[in-house]
């Protein structure tokens, strides 16, 4: 492994504060940690005695399950902590919390929220590493770095390359992620959805906005499909599953519209036959299981530059 | 009660055009006398050379909690507040717990004001029953108690039936009805302004339309059935519609708060929760939107929307934490720094918006200006010192200001209620 180079802060919180070369350095050490992962024995002693909590203010089984692998596979302790969307309103205050487990001797705290900010705030109050893992419809950075990770993994490089977004762009914190760190590597970034779920003044964060998907479909390089939730349509923001599915859901007709080598991703839960039929999730051109894959070998990558720096490897 | 002669200052009395070196004679709770050399024979002296005099500061909107919160704010530290901050007068907004909605609540205030307050603190009763916006409060009997005007800020009333009524039936009383504009379908679930910030932090957006329409309808129903002040203005379009329909010759009135014509929702970026006000820190444009107002004379009235919360209410999640923030030991500071300060306006015209104005909006007779006769309410001011914001330092029960360690210009030296002086020397005497 290199010279270990180190990020500039103790926590992780968001591409948007993330250096072009921070965001580099995470995607190298993570090529090393998907090394790592395909060995016999796919574990290593670089984090033997720290200890990393989750704490889950939503569900989640993808992101969590990954970062237990990450911890595991540098031999990290880790636990997980499930609080109760209620606990937001009711329960012990955020800071409260983070204080408890950092006086309970934890290196890491892995933060999922249902408010933009909360993890800047629990940063604010204890010297552990925050991660980030899903903030509101703020960001969720290990995901918009595996989602790099991966186009790299495919094509090489973004720059100058054509990344399409699709679906609630208003509420999704993974395409914030994704604009942030594809706009700092010079990724052509359009972003696809209704109206009403295009978040006021996006244009500023340096992307094009499209209604039209079969316009933006013809040159793009990947298309990055995001879930969508039933209960945007329960507040009126769009009218049925099947007018959506319609309008924006990707499907074979529309593929043939497609580049030959466009590749096809999704941050999942998959909705099939919603935002993406089956034939398209499970067909030639997506990538949508080696995301998973990529997601333990970048959250692999920042517990260890987050926390194995001062020990060295 | 003692003479008081307030010697050699700059006295600013924008009610009756006065900007002169004077002195000003106290006695028995009433000026009585006001020149160029006045000799008040028996008076103690206070020497104001080099020093600024204003009548003293009118904020017809604060929160003081009472009854319901006295862990954020009582009559009393909430009037201690306002004494050093300048501010002889307050009106104290409806939205307790419970409502001042009854005479009863009306009578309430007004009787342990009397006891503990430390400036003079007037009403402001509720509009409609429980600030529900579906029946008119005894608007009649309130008035008779001593509410100054009617409001449900904090409840917008939504029906355009009910704002007509109300806007009807307090004609007879001649007294303001103070409107919250916000259109709460539009703002619903938001937490900061809609826009390119909330968008890039992303925090759920209010649109500034909310505050718009609202303010239109509010100025077309003025038009028709009587007398409006809008209260917190913050944005760009609501300076507009409030400035035609003036022109137009409605009744309408208005005022705005330090926090919108000194920050913007760029403040909003790392997620202070002291940053979380309703209405919310709008664009730049909105900013110098509201400057404009204040300069062509549209907001006539700056007030603080004082509103003091906890630590446990604000350090929090940004969408959890609790809306507004404290003014009214800010306030003169910033309008002497951010307004007169880098000239939009002469120092005469701020005094009058926080004087002159707000005492004829609300028909306060003998207040806001320092002509024989008036209550004896004035402050003096060292308008060349500057001081730091240290919410350590506040007399109120809050700290949640969004100002901490900023430098301002103007300090308050002595504040004087009815002839009798609170603050000396910037302490309390």
């Amino acid at each position: 492994m290199n010279k270990v180079k180190g990020l500039r802060s103790k926590d992780l919180l968001g591409l948007k504060d993330l250096s072009v070369e921070e965001i580099k350095l995470i995607l190298e050490t993570a090529r090393s940690m998907k090394e790592i992962m395909l060995r016999p024995i796919p574990k290593v002693p670089t984090l033997l005695g720290k200890h990393i909590v989750t704490l889950f203010y939503e569900p989640s089984t993808r992101t969590r399950t990954s970062f237990n692998t990450a911890a595991k596979i540098l031999s990290a302790n880790i636990t997980n902590v499930q609080m109760s969307t209620t606990s937001v309103v009711k329960g012990e205050s955020l800071i409260d919390t983070i204080k408890n487990l950092e006086v309970m001797g934890l290196d890491c705290i892995v933060i999922r929220h249902s408010m933009g900010g909360a993890p800047h705030l629990a940063a604010k109050n204890c010297s552990a590493s925050v991660i980030n893992a899903g903030d509101g419809f703020n960001e969720h950075p290990t995901q918009g770095l595996l989602d790099i990770f991966t186009m790299i993994d495919k094509r090489q490089t973004v720059r100058g390359k054509k990344v399409v977004i699709v679906g609630d762009i208003l509420h999704s914190r993974v395409a914030r992620s994704n604009i942030w760190g594809l706009k700092k590597l010079g990724a052509e970034v359009v972003v696809v959805g209704p109206p009403t779920l295009m978040p006021v003044g996006i244009e500023q964060m340096g992307v094009r906005v499209s209604y039209h998907l079969d316009r933006e479909i013809g040159d793009a390089d990947f298309i990055n499909m995001l879930r969508i939730q039933k209960e945007r349509m329960e507040k009126g923001l769009f009218p049925s599953i099947e007018e959506y599915s319609q309008l924006y859901g990707l499907n074979a007709e529309r593929m043939k519209k497609a580049k030959r080598d466009v590749v096809v991703m999704h941050p999942g839960p998959i909705n099939r036959g919603v935002e993406i039929t089956s034939e398209v999730a499970d067909g030639p051109f997506n990538v949508i299981l080696e995301q998973v894959t990529n997601g333990v070998a970048v959250r692999t990558a920042i517990l260890f530059l987050l926390l194995g720096g001062q020990n060295g490897a | 009660m003692s003479k008081l002669l307030i010697k050699g200052g700059r006295v600013i009395d924008p009610a009756a055009g006065l900007d002169g070196i004077r002195d000003v004679l106290l006695e028995s709770g009433k000026v009585k006398e006001i020149g160029v050399r006045v000799k008040g024979q028996g008076a103690r002296v206070i020497e104001a050379k080099g020093m600024l005099v204003f009548p003293g500061l009118i904020d017809m909107h604060v929160h003081l909690r009472d009854p319901g919160r006295p862990d954020k704010e009582t009559i009393a530290s909430g009037s201690r507040a306002a004494a050093l901050g300048g501010f002889t007068t307050i009106c104290c907004m409806a939205n307790t717990e419970p409502p001042i909605d009854n005479p009863a609540a009306v009578e309430y205030i007004i009787a342990k004001a009397r006891t503990e307050a430390a400036v003079n603190v007037l009403p402001i009763a509720a509009v409609t029953k429980g600030l529900r916006g579906e029946e008119l409060a005894e608007i009649g009997r309130c008035r008779m108690e001593g509410a100054v005007a009617f409001s449900d800020d904090g409840h917008p009333i939504m029906r355009a039936d009910m704002m007509r009524r109300a806007l009807e039936y307090t004609r007879q009383f001649d007294v303001p009805v103070i409107a919250h504009c916000e259109d709460t379908g539009l703002s619903a679930g938001g937490t900061m302004n809609e826009g390119a910030v909330s968008t890039e932090i992303g925090l759920p957006g209010i649109p500034s339309l909310s505050e718009e329409i609202m303010v239109a309808r509010d100025v077309l129903l003025a038009r028709e059935y009587g007398r409006v002040h809008i209260a917190h203005v913050s944005c760009a379009r609501s300076v507009k519609f409030i400035r035609d329909a003036r022109r137009e010759g409605a009744s309408v009135t208005c005022e705005t708060c330090p926090h919108y014509f000194t920050l913007t929702e760029d403040a909003v970026r790392h997620y202070d929760p002291n940053t979380k006000v309703n209405p919310p820190l709008r664009t730049k444009a909105d900013r110098q939107a509201i400057i404009r107002g204040l300069r062509d004379g549209t907001i006539e009235v700056i007030a603080t929307d004082h509103a003091p919360h906890t630590v446990d209410d604000k350090n929090v999640e940004f969408n959890q934490a609790a809306n507004g923030l404290v003014g009214l030991e800010t306030a003169l500071g910033l309008v002497l720094t951010e307004l007169v300060g880098k000239k939009a306006l002469t120092l005469k015209e701020a005094v009058a918006k926080l004087t002159a104005n707000p005492a004829r909006i609300l028909r306060l007779a003998g207040k806001g200006t320092l002509r024989p006769g008036a209550d004896a309410d004035l402050i003096v001011v060292d308008p060349r010192q500057t001081w730091q914001v240290d919410p350590r330092q506040f007399a109120s029960k809050s700290r949640n200001t969004p100002f901490t360690g900023w430098t301002l210009k103007g300090k308050v030296i002595h504040t004087i209620v009815g002839g009798k002086q609170i603050v000396r020397d910037g302490q309390f005497a």
